[in-house]
């Protein structure tokens, strides 16, 4: 079982939500990203969601597009976040999650990623741009290196998709809240809870549920209909004004 | 036509290994809903029928094959034909497209619809296809372009179009992209997104070459009338591609030679150009696979040209499938070679062309000279320079 599967069973013994913050690798110094790993995993973050910078974020908001600008100002790459990631395995085991744009990936060349990725450290994959339509070679060769394929949901979803969807995630599925990018307003719509009822309905696998979410009470809220709360807009904010994140992280904490 | 180049693309929206979808599971619903229009309508008598209608008395179509018998003879060539699109209502081939996707998207039940512009022509195409089918339309444009094409973004405010200003990245078409497939992922459900070109996820790619493919089609016609032949060559400016694919596909067929012109900027040495044939590599980028312009990590790189309408990073898959098999070729006029023959065309035929289109007619003037008396050479004017007039002017040094 991968460490993501694992820490989703973990929590759900205890009947614990997962909170899965997101942070941008090199926003503003891969430094700062080490020690943000370590804070967010004392703050009771359960999984790290890590940005890759990339020059057209194109399902991101304001807010995170502003820190891939920040990154790629700061000389960040895919190859350079693989070594980040290697060097943050000499710490923590905590699950951490890459979220590219696919560009990258390809040019990396889709295998060589994964067999790299995987030997830094990296337990999971999420490329907001691809569908599992496009993702034969990211799923095949994830799946002979033990990676595991997020892949994304959202409110517009049709049953038929939600099939497709649910079938290629693994790890868990990553539903996204808004009809939107990153760092929208959050509704909790019946549109949301229906799709989140059929997702359930289709899989077992774990939903966790992110964009918009930016307060101890949405992430509340969300917690009640999903496994896992994701966070990143709101962090991202914070890190970008150059405040602590400490005190927001435990409040989510507390709050799921 | 051959096999393999009629039924493309594929279900999944390939040609060979180029196009597809590369877009946030958010818009997939939509551009399934699209396809599904898209093929009902293109097979459905009343819409086809008022789209004639519409291409006929608001466009202006046919568009004239016109001799250019000042420029051929200058040369000592080629006999030249210039494919009239700049005649089209609004000044370019764009409207072509964004008419029949307005009626489309009237069609599907949506009431507003957006665009991306470069050049701002798609921009005025889509605020004019807009206002005649009684849609709101907001428009996304660079802010470099916004300075560049003035004239345009007037243009558009008049036929009641919102014009949005982006001022993130290099402030030009691909952001302006990304600004409105953020729009497009956010408000789907009313929405529908009138791409410009034949770019991006299926079905864009061949719904644009179908729309613009009516300009290869008068111009076979034409040709066999005028010449009792088939041209031996033919000639355009490739941005995205879609007049480029427009003019070539009904001869696809036939044993001729064609030629897209890329953006040669100041020369691909320098790196400030748009030719993405000749200076890109694969890559996955704004909904498909293609030739693009990037850097060893995989991040797209700015792009150069004098004209706002080539001025991007990436190029319609079918083109690269076409060039693969050796039936297009790809070439690139510089920023330099298209200002001359900018003035060129304006002096010898009294038609001051598109800067686009003057990239088409820099090679032109090149082929042309070259080829026999008794060869026949159609180059396609795209656009109306009117737009670029200030630009030019600018460069020139000249205080208007
Ligand atoms: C007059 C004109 N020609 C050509 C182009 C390039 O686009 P495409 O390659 O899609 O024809 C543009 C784009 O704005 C244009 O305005």
């Amino acid at each position: 079982m991968s460490r993501i599967a694992q820490t989703f069973k973990e929590l759900k013994k205890t009947g614990k939500k997962a909170l899965i913050p997101y942070i941008m690798s090199g926003d503003p110094s891969l430094k700062a990203t080490k020690k943000f790993i370590t804070d967010l995993e004392r703050a009771g973050a359960d999984i790290i969601e890590l940005g890759v910078p990339f020059s057209d974020p194109l399902a991101d908001g304001p807010t995170i597009q502003g820190a891939h600008e920040r990154a790629l100002q700061n000389g960040i790459t895919l190859k350079k976040v693989l070594h980040l990631v290697k060097e943050i395995r000499k710490t923590t085991q905590i699950p951490l999650i890459l979220m590219t744009y696919y560009n990258p990936v390809f040019k990396f060349g889709v295998d060589a990623f994964v067999r790299k990725a995987v030997e830094s450290g990296v337990d999971g994959v999420i490329v907001p741009d691809l569908i599992p339509d496009e993702a034969d070679e990211l799923i095949d060769s994830a799946r002979r290196h033990n990676l595991d394929t997020i892949f994304l949901l959202a409110p517009t979803s049709t049953p038929d998709r939600i099939k497709k969807v649910a079938r290629a995630s693994t790890g868990f599925i990553y539903y996204v809240s808004i009809t939107g990018i990153t760092g929208g307003k959050l509704s909790v719509s019946r549109p949301m809870k229906e799709t989140l009822r059929l997702i359930k309905k289709r899989s077992k696998k774990p939903v966790a549920v992110g964009f918009g979410i930016s307060k101890p009470d949405e992430a509340a809220t969300i917690a009640g209909l999903a496994d896992g709360v994701v966070v990143g807009s709101a962090i991202v904010k914070l890190i970008s004004q150059g405040k602590s994140i400490d005190k927001f992280v435990k409040s989510l904490r507390k709050a799921i | 036509m051959k096999k393999e180049l009629e039924n493309l693309p594929d279900k999944k929206g390939h040609f060979g290994q180029y196009g597809g979808r590369f877009v946030p599971e958010t818009l997939m619903p939509a551009l399934i809903e699209l396809e599904k229009a898209y093929k009902k309508y293109r097979e459905d008598k009343e819409f086809l029928t008022k789209l004639a209608l519409l291409q006929k008395d608001y466009i202006g179509r046919p568009t004239p094959l016109y001799h250019a018998q000042q420029l051929s003879e200058q040369l000592g060539g080629a006999k030249i034909y210039l494919k009239r699109e700049d005649l089209c209502h609004t000044g370019a081939h764009k409207i072509n497209n964004a008419l029949a996707q307005a009626l489309l998207a009237k069609k599907m039940g949506k009431r507003r619809i957006i665009a991306e512009t470069g050049a701002g022509q798609h921009g005025v195409a889509t605020a004019t296809g807009a206002a005649l089918a009684g849609l709101e339309c907001e428009i996304y444009m660079g802010s470099e372009d916004i300075r560049r094409q003035a004239l345009n973004v007037f243009r558009m405010r008049l036929l009641g179009a919102k014009v949005t200003e982006v001022n993130i990245g290099s402030r030009t078409l691909k952001d302006a992209i990304n600004e409105a497939l953020r729009d497009w992922t956010t408000n789907v459900q009313n929405t529908h997104y009138v791409l410009g070109t034949a770019f991006g996820p299926h079905p864009y790619p061949a719904m644009v070459r179908d729309f613009q493919s009516v300009i290869g089609k008068e111009a076979r016609q034409q040709i066999l009338k005028k010449e009792g032949k088939l041209p031996d060559c033919l000639i355009a400016c490739v941005g995205g591609g879609s007049n480029s694919i427009g003019l070539f596909y009904a001869f696809l067929k036939d044993k001729i030679k064609m030629i897209g012109v890329e953006a040669g900027g100041h020369g691909i040495a320098s790196g400030e150009h748009a030719a993405r044939f000749a200076g890109g590599s694969l890559g996955v980028f704004q909904g498909c696979k293609s030739y693009l312009l990037q850097n060893d990590d995989g991040n797209v790189l700015g792009t150069h040209s004098v004209s706002a309408g080539l001025d991007y990073a990436s190029v319609g898959p079918e083109h690269c499938y076409l060039r693969d098999m050796k039936k297009i070729e790809y070439t690139y006029a510089t920023d330099d070679e298209a200002l001359k023959a900018f003035e060129l065309l304006s002096r010898t035929e009294g038609i001051i062309p598109a800067l686009e289109s003057a990239h088409a007619i820099a090679e032109g003037v090149k082929r042309a000279s070259v080829m026999n008396k008794k060869s026949v050479l159609i180059i396609n004017l795209s656009g109306r320079g009117d737009k670029d007039v200030q630009e030019v002017a600018r460069i020139k040094g000249i205080n208007l």
